[in-house]
């Protein structure tokens, strides 16, 4: 089992949701998020005085998935969250040691 | 081990607590709060039922020699308290407008200082202002007042209320003027803001609006020393926006700026945290100004009260757009606070003149008072001088401009007593003085004896869970 973790723009998120839809994903985990990476902040200006904000918004889409998805799942992410410029995001696979259904008690991959 | 038997306990106090609530109510109904209703049964035998016209025509005969005027006196009445409720709005307005421009973590500490400044001011004024404000005949620079009785008795609920041809009774003059008295507080609460120490200064609030605006405010309105000079200040540029405005700048340069908002590296802005409430709030100033200003003609008098009501909106409105060619010219960017604030720019500009100006006139003051905040704000913030709000700049600064454009541009109808710059800026300096000197030697008292800062930490913590334990926006 893997988790995937992937932070992505906040506009990309709907286009994600439905490409992993589409490839028979049918449960994450959503959160707003702040970050940088290399693309930098942005200036603001109040009331006459500048400042530089560096995190940015965005969104970690976090799915528990069997290992033989793994590939399928980032291409689909990749393929609907990619814009091309800077600040697209990144994903990371992570190991699952264990996963339990709360409702049944069920677990491997019988709870993903 | 001991446990209470609670049901015991109560069983055998609910017994004394009835009692003690009927012991109350008794005492309540005992007590002559009405003043006349235990009066004889009517003396007349009346033959017919005494309808309504009846009614009014004794109405009518109650006025007396202002009988004839009757139908005025009641409109005027009508809007004086109309005018009132819309002053009380602005309220509102500050109380949003103010946490708008805050940090969230200090919103109720703004929103709490705001209801308690409306409910004390009204109170003192009650107490002891309003006849400190007005004391009738005086020696021009104080008389203290005592507290307001029935002011519908002795005729003062017809025109012949205190002698004054005030279309009003005395009652719709107290509570016009005493919805005034608090604002001069709450311009202070903004400047303030996110630092001061709440105690202290519910202490600094009553004493200023208290005891130091109806002394202000009696040297022009109460026809005091700057009446007799030939002073004009039509709704309080200077009485109640240059009072506010001097006596946060005394306080603010007294607990010093928010942490971390002056750094080696220059100004780091504290962003407001909620501009659509700003907005919101500068708006509901504006809607209570036309109370502030329209009311302000102490009539229904039509033809006053249609210029006031324009050159008022005019006002704003060119403050708006001063300010937003001021600030997007020297700023590279459009800023929203800087547009809200030379909309009320605008309005505290207008209101010492709006009776005595042309539309171009009233045009030129809002301008140049949206331009004035603008460069204000910046330059006081490279002074070092935190204002959350623009509090100074906007009823300080502005109202010594309104208060001199009276005379740079207003025509006081009589050509053998024009208007005076020199007069004007007198009367400026001097209320902007006092209100200065008061506030600052109360809070340096203050500052001694109880502090009029919070720590450190709670600064970073927040006001809401270090001075209230609360948070405004639960999850």
């Amino acid at each position: 089992m893997k988790l995937i973790k992937a932070i992505i723009k906040p506009f990309k998120l709907e286009e994600v949701k439905d490409a992993l839809s589409e490839i028979g994903v049918e449960g994450m985990t959503v959160s707003e998020v702040k970050g940088f990476g290399r693309q930098k902040g942005h200036t603001e200006i109040y009331r006459g005085s500048e400042y530089t904000v560096d995190f940015l918004p965005k969104v970690k889409v976090e799915i528990a998935i069997a290992d033989d998805m793994s590939d399928k799942v980032v291409d689909a992410i990749v393929g609907a969250s990619q814009t091309g410029k800077i600040g697209d995001g990144k994903i990371f696979i992570l190991p699952i040691e264990e996963t339990v259904r709360i409702r049944t008690g069920e677990k491997g991959e019988d709870a993903i | 081990m001991k446990t209470k038997n609670a049901s015991h306990l109560s069983l055998g106090a609910a017994p004394w607590k009835f009692l003690l609530l009927a012991v109350a109510l008794l005492f309540t109904y005992a007590l002559p709060v009405h003043a006349d209703d235990h009066e004889a049964p009517a003396e007349e035998a009346v033959e017919e039922e005494a309808g309504p016209v009846d009614d009014y025509l004794e109405l009518l005969e109650k006025q007396g020699e202002y009988a004839p005027a009757y139908d005025f006196f009641t409109t005027s009445m009508l809007w004086t308290c109309i005018a009132a409720a819309l002053v009380f709005l602005m309220h509102l307005g500050f109380a949003t407008l103010e946490s708008g421009l805050c940090q969230k973590k200090n919103v109720v500490n703004v929103l709490f200082k705001n209801v308690f400044i409306i409910s004390i001011g009204v109170i003192t004024y009650a107490f002891f202002g309003f006849n400190t404000h007005y004391p009738g005949d005086f020696n021009g620079w104080f008389a203290w007042g005592d507290m307001i009785g029935d002011l519908n008795a002795d005729g003062n609920d017809t025109w012949g209320y205190g002698g004054l041809g005030l279309a009003m009774t005395g009652f719709g003059d107290f509570i016009f003027q005493a919805m005034f008295a608090a604002t001069g507080a709450t311009i202070v609460s903004g400047a303030v803001a996110e630092r001061v120490k709440l105690s202290s200064f519910m202490v600094f609030a009553v004493l200023f609006v208290g005891v130091a605006y109806p002394i202000a405010g009696s040297w022009h309105w109460g026809g005091g020393v700057l009446a007799e000079a030939g002073f004009k200040d039509f709704a309080g540029s200077t009485v109640v926006h240059a009072f506010g405005g001097f006596g946060a700048l005394a306080c603010v340069m007294v607990l010093g700026p928010r942490k971390g908002k002056y750094t080696e590296n220059g100004i780091k802005p504290i962003p407001a945290h909620n501009f659509p409430m700003a907005a919101i709030g500068v708006f509901l100033l504006m809607f209570g100004w036309y109370g502030f200003n329209g009311g302000s003609v102490l009539s229904a008098e039509p033809s006053a009260l249609g210029l006031v009501f324009t050159t008022t909106t005019l006002g704003a409105c060119a403050g708006a757009i001063g300010a937003i060619i001021a600030s997007w010219g020297v700023l590279k960017k459009p800023d929203l606070s800087m547009a809200l604030n030379g909309l009320l720019a605008g309005l505290v500009g207008i209101t010492a003149n709006a009776d005595v100006i042309t539309v171009k006139g009233a045009l030129l003051i809002g301008l140049i008072a949206g331009v004035i905040v603008v460069f204000s704000i910046i330059w006081l913030d490279k002074l070092k001088i935190d204002d959350p709000v623009g509090a100074i700049s906007v009823h300080g600064v502005c109202g010594i401009w309104g208060t001199i454009a009276v005379a740079l541009f207003g025509d006081s109808g009589d050509p053998e007593a024009p208007f005076s710059v020199l007069t004007q800026i007198y009367g400026a300096l001097l209320v902007s003085a006092f209100a200065f000197i008061f506030a600052l030697v109360v809070f340096v008292i203050l500052k001694g004896v109880m502090g009029v800062r919070v720590s450190e930490e709670e600064e970073e913590r927040g006001l809401d869970i270090s001075e209230h334990g609360q948070e405004a926006y639960g999850s």
